[in-house]
């Protein structure tokens, strides 16, 4: 049976569907027994976020970059959803599972490698960030945020920044000695982006210098397309800002592979 | 000669200055079961790892049913069965879906899922507990599980490191029955140990493996009767009466070892007993071990 499916002489080739497949069955499998905590950490944060920012500081603003601020803040959380629900996950998923679970172990042993368990794992994750980001702008609408058709586009931007950012945190558990080291990777990078993507505030209000700068997070240019979609789209250069997190994806997909296979492959 | 089902030459892995695979020949005849016996720090694990090609040797010739590792090394996993020495079973998951998953991982066609996941399932004696979640299960049922779960494809080979690893007699004796089963059945096996008696009661071949090399290699009673002989003396007494008998044995040319309360004095063949007074038993696959991997546990 077995050596029908991989015979002898076959050569089988790099990321072959059935690993990748194989890797995502036992994602699926294990989501129905923890889907309740992963959803409640995923949503509720941003939400909190779109609450406290909403109502408490847009009592004091009402408008800001020509938005309501509601609005303003219910779109730009859709990032900070996303990195809620694919960064950190990813941080700390990866390192539990070759730590201490030694799934990976178990996984490496039957016909997968590395380089499409680490596939696997960051289509899951980017999957879940696809439909968890789309919680804050749900909840906006709530809140007074008016349905527009380029909203369907959301959970595509949220995909595909997630995956990036899925891989960045495979690449960070790749790389840390211990889970401690996580906390250098939160307050040093994460943090810092998080603040400047223009989710709470527009980066026009930052130094020319921030606003450079600004242009290379990812999350910034996640923010700006998710306002695009829910407001009006800005032509080419959203095309460039969806280049940006494809390239993004690209790169964190190629490191998060080289440092799992550095830390899984002696 | 019959096919081989792992045939290694020279195979070295170094981890920085430590060399814990020291260029290692080993066979594994297709439908046998070789054990390979050695001290903690031996390099077995290693060995294990880099037929999987979880490591990568830096030099040396490895082949697994015929596939050339590491290039080959996912032809050659798809056929076979990996038992850890740490169990790494998906606690939150009940059996059947550990199973499941591992169905998938193997790539058992979609229809015959089923079929492998129950048959397995019997294989371990884990039909009634098919919805209990592992964390629920007993030890002797995890491991059950773990071979189970390296059995769900058929595979041609199963690698088995430490398999019966800090589990009481009882749950010992089923796995070893487990084993043997699978043995009859014309599996090739290679299992890893440092239990004497599953070496000894599995294995058609021993390979005692001591600082990354292979010392001696052969089936457990010519092993016994090479380098141990026939009869042991069991000698007791104080630390100074036992260091006298080392000394006095080694003085008629013949080989001790410490058991830790006595002395045995190795190749006391016949009724000639040189002298020495003591228990009289047969030698063993400990004394053969003993005597190649030393004393001491370095």
């Amino acid at each position: 049976m077995a050596a029908a499916t991989a015979g002898r002489g076959r050569r089988l080739r790099r990321l072959e569907r059935p690993a990748i497949s194989g890797v995502l069955v036992r994602e699926v499998i294990n989501f129905s027994s923890y889907w309740r905590s992963a959803t409640f950490s995923s949503t509720v944060e941003p939400t909190i976020y779109l609450l406290a920012f909403g109502f408490g500081f847009g009592s004091l603003v009402s408008r800001v970059g020509g938005y309501e601020y509601v609005e303003f803040v219910g779109t730009g959380t859709v990032a900070t959803a996303v990195l809620f629900s694919s960064a950190f996950p990813a941080m700390f998923g990866t390192f539990v599972k070759y730590q201490f679970q030694r799934t990976y172990d178990a996984i490496l042993a039957a016909p997968v490698d590395t380089e499409e368990l680490v596939t696997a794992e960051a289509l899951w994750i980017a999957t879940r960030a696809g439909v968890y980001g789309c919680v804050p702008m749900l909840v906006a609408m709530v809140f007074g945020l008016d349905p527009a058709w380029g909203m369907l586009a959301v959970p595509f931007i949220a995909w595909i920044s997630g995956f990036g950012w899925a891989c960045f945190g495979i690449a960070v558990a790749g790389r840390a000695k211990s889970i401690e080291n996580f906390s250098y990777i939160v307050s040093a990078v994460l943090t810092p982006l998080f603040l400047v993507a223009g989710t709470f505030f527009p980066i026009s209000q930052l130094p020319h210098w921030a606003q450079v700068l600004a242009q290379l997070n990812p999350l910034h240019h996640t923010v700006e397309l998710v306002r695009h979609a829910a407001f009006g789209w800005a032509g080419w250069i959203d095309f460039a800002r969806v280049g940006f997190l494809v390239l993004f994806g690209l790169l964190m997909w190629r490191i998060a592979i080289r440092a799992m296979v550095g830390k899984l492959v002696d | 000669m019959a096919e081989l089902a792992i045939r290694l030459r020279g195979a070295v892995k170094r981890y920085g200055a430590i060399t814990a695979v020291a260029g290692l020949d080993l066979d594994v005849p297709e439908g046998t079961c070789v054990g390979l016996l050695g001290p903690n720090g031996a390099g077995k694990s290693t060995t294990m790892r880099l037929l999987t090609a979880q490591a990568i040797a830096d030099e040396g010739e490895l082949e697994v049913l015929g596939y050339r590792l590491p290039q080959e090394s996912k032809q050659a996993r798809a056929l076979c069965g990996v038992v850890p020495q740490l169990d790494n079973l998906d606690v939150t998951l009940t059996v059947e879906q550990n199973l499941l998953v591992f169905a998938h991982l193997y790539r058992i066609p979609r229809a015959d899922r089923r079929a492998a996941v129950e048959r397995a399932l019997e294989l371990a004696k884990l039909v009634d507990r098919r919805d209990t979640r592992v964390d629920k299960l007993s030890g002797g049922m995890r491991r059950r599980l773990l071979i189970a779960r390296a059995l769900v494809h058929g595979p041609r080979l199963v690698l088995l490191d430490e398999p019966t690893v800090g589990l009481d007699p009882q749950v010992r004796q089923e796995l070893w029955a487990l084993i043997d089963a699978l043995r009859n059945e014309g599996t090739s096996i290679l299992m890893s140990t440092h239990y004497i008696e599953e070496a000894q009661r599995l294995a058609d071949t021993v390979l005692i493996m001591s600082h990354g090399e292979a010392v001696a290699s052969g089936p457990p009673s010519e092993l016994v009767s090479e380098h141990a002989g026939t009869d042991a003396l069991e000698v007791y007494g104080g630390p100074a009466r036992l260091a006298e008998v080392e000394s006095e044995a080694e003085a008629v040319g013949l080989r001790t070892r410490r058991t830790g309360t006595s002395v045995a004095i190795l190749g006391v063949d016949g009724a000639n007993g040189h002298g020495f007074h003591g228990e009289r038993r047969p030698a063993n696959l400990e004394d053969v071990f003993v005597l190649l991997t030393g004393e001491e546990i370095g």
